[in-house]
């Protein structure tokens, strides 16, 4: 039970930082639409469903990616990362919140991206929908991941694209194959894992 | 108690300190000297767990009895004194969580500004609420880095209330003449 409000609380104040500073949920919204709208004007005319939704999908990954390179900007900028590790929560609660948080801003991001793809592209199906979602879960997961990995180094706005985009290979795949199975697996995996791992990434951060 | 023998560690490619011996009894005060880039706060991040040591035996209290003000506040900025120590309450899991804030907050003057983002607070309100975030578990161990830094005078006096209660205590200072009379042990670092 405690387990469950310390998730609650700290996800409760990524969400609350971020509505206070408005500086990620923004910066997303208009990278996916300003993206959407290139390949909307770079793709010729006549070219398949199959392509665009490719694009939609890279248009999604770099839109992740911009949010988690501010996932843990506060903690980063303030040292606090020092005052999370000495309270007596679970470690993992930290890295369960801000995943939390990322899903919520990935979710809010994609509400405005699949609307303008359709009007840009063709509509989407109920499977794309369904795949965004699962994608958004193992995005969260293993992008936050990699968000506090990037804190600790030197080279951290290279770090972080250089560790999650291999690590979204899959997750393009199985989106534009439209795989469901496959996300879930690679969700299911991917957030045990990073579940287990993150003690050991901000050991000494 | 803090125990540690022979302690070292290096970050990146320069030592920091080596063969650093610690022994603080319950209720001592360690006053940690010496000046900049001399290992001070290294020393503190380890006592606080923050940090492994390379070398040495090290035995601390558990981590939840530990308090720790560094170089920086570690409050959020864009939330306001409340939230900020609301939200390290339940981490804490304090009992009567808000009576305890308020006390806090009142002690160290920030209640008239409670509602107010920390983002706007002067780096010596910023520091007081860093004193509160630290005490608010009432800490059996306080680590304070140059906690003296930006309090005015008024602050300090209350700081020195704080240093005067009976806990274990370490500060690291470059400013010794200002806790010496509590010092009960005493670590220089060259």
């Amino acid at each position: 039970m405690n387990y469950v409000s310390d998730v609650a609380a700290l996800t409760r104040k990524d969400l609350l930082l971020e509505l206070r500073a408005k500086e990620t949920l923004p910066s997303m919204l208009l990278f996916v639409i300003a993206a959407l709208t290139i390949f909307h004007f770079a793709l010729p005319r006549g070219t398949g469903h199959q392509a665009a939704l490719g694009l939609l999908w890279s248009a999604i990954i770099f839109t992740a990616l911009l949010g988690l390179t501010r996932a843990f900007v506060a903690e980063r900028e303030q040292s606090l990362f020092d005052a999370l590790v000495l309270a007596p929560c679970d470690r993992s609660a930290i890295w369960l919140a801000k995943s939390l948080a990322v899903l919520a801003f990935l979710v809010c991001a994609e509400v405005v991206a699949l609307p303008a793809f359709g009007a840009f592209f063709s509509g989407v199906d109920g499977r794309t929908v369904a795949a965004v979602a699962l994608a958004d879960v193992g995005i969260a997961a293993v992008g936050t991941l990699f968000g506090a990995m990037a804190v600790a180094g030197r080279a951290r706005e290279l770090l972080l694209p250089l560790l999650f985009l291999p690590m979204a290979i899959p997750i393009v795949v199985g989106g534009v194959g439209g795989y469901l199975w496959f996300l879930v697996l690679y969700d299911a995996i991917f957030a045990l894992l990073a579940w287990a791992m993150f003690e050991y990434v901000i050991a000494e951060v | 108690m803090i125990s540690g023998t022979g302690l070292a560690k290096r970050l990146g490619d320069r030592r920091v300190f080596r063969d650093v011996d610690v022994a603080l009894a319950d209720g001592g005060f360690l006053l940690v000297t010496g000046p900049n880039g001399s290992g001070k706060t290294t020393l503190l991040r380890v006592l606080a767990g923050l940090m492994a040591p390379d070398a040495g035996t090290l035995e601390l209290p558990p981590r939840h009895t530990i308090g720790y003000l560094g170089h920086e506040p570690l409050v959020y900025r864009e939330l306001t004194p409340l939230e900020n120590l609301t939200l390290f309450g339940r981490l804490y899991r304090i009992p009567e969580r808000a009576e305890r804030i308020g006390m806090l907050l009142e002690r160290f003057g920030l209640w008239e500004v409670r509602h107010d983002r920390v983002s706007t607070f002067s780096r010596g309100m910023q520091q007081r609420l860093g004193l509160c975030r630290a005490l608010l578990h009432e800490p059996g161990l306080l680590l304070l880095d140059e906690p003296f830094n930006a309090l005015d005078t008024d602050a300090a006096v209350l700081l020195d209330g704080v240093l005067a209660e009976p806990r274990t205590t370490v500060v690291a200072t470059h400013e010794p003449e200002r806790v010496e009379r509590f010092a009960t042990a005493r670590l220089a670092f060259a």
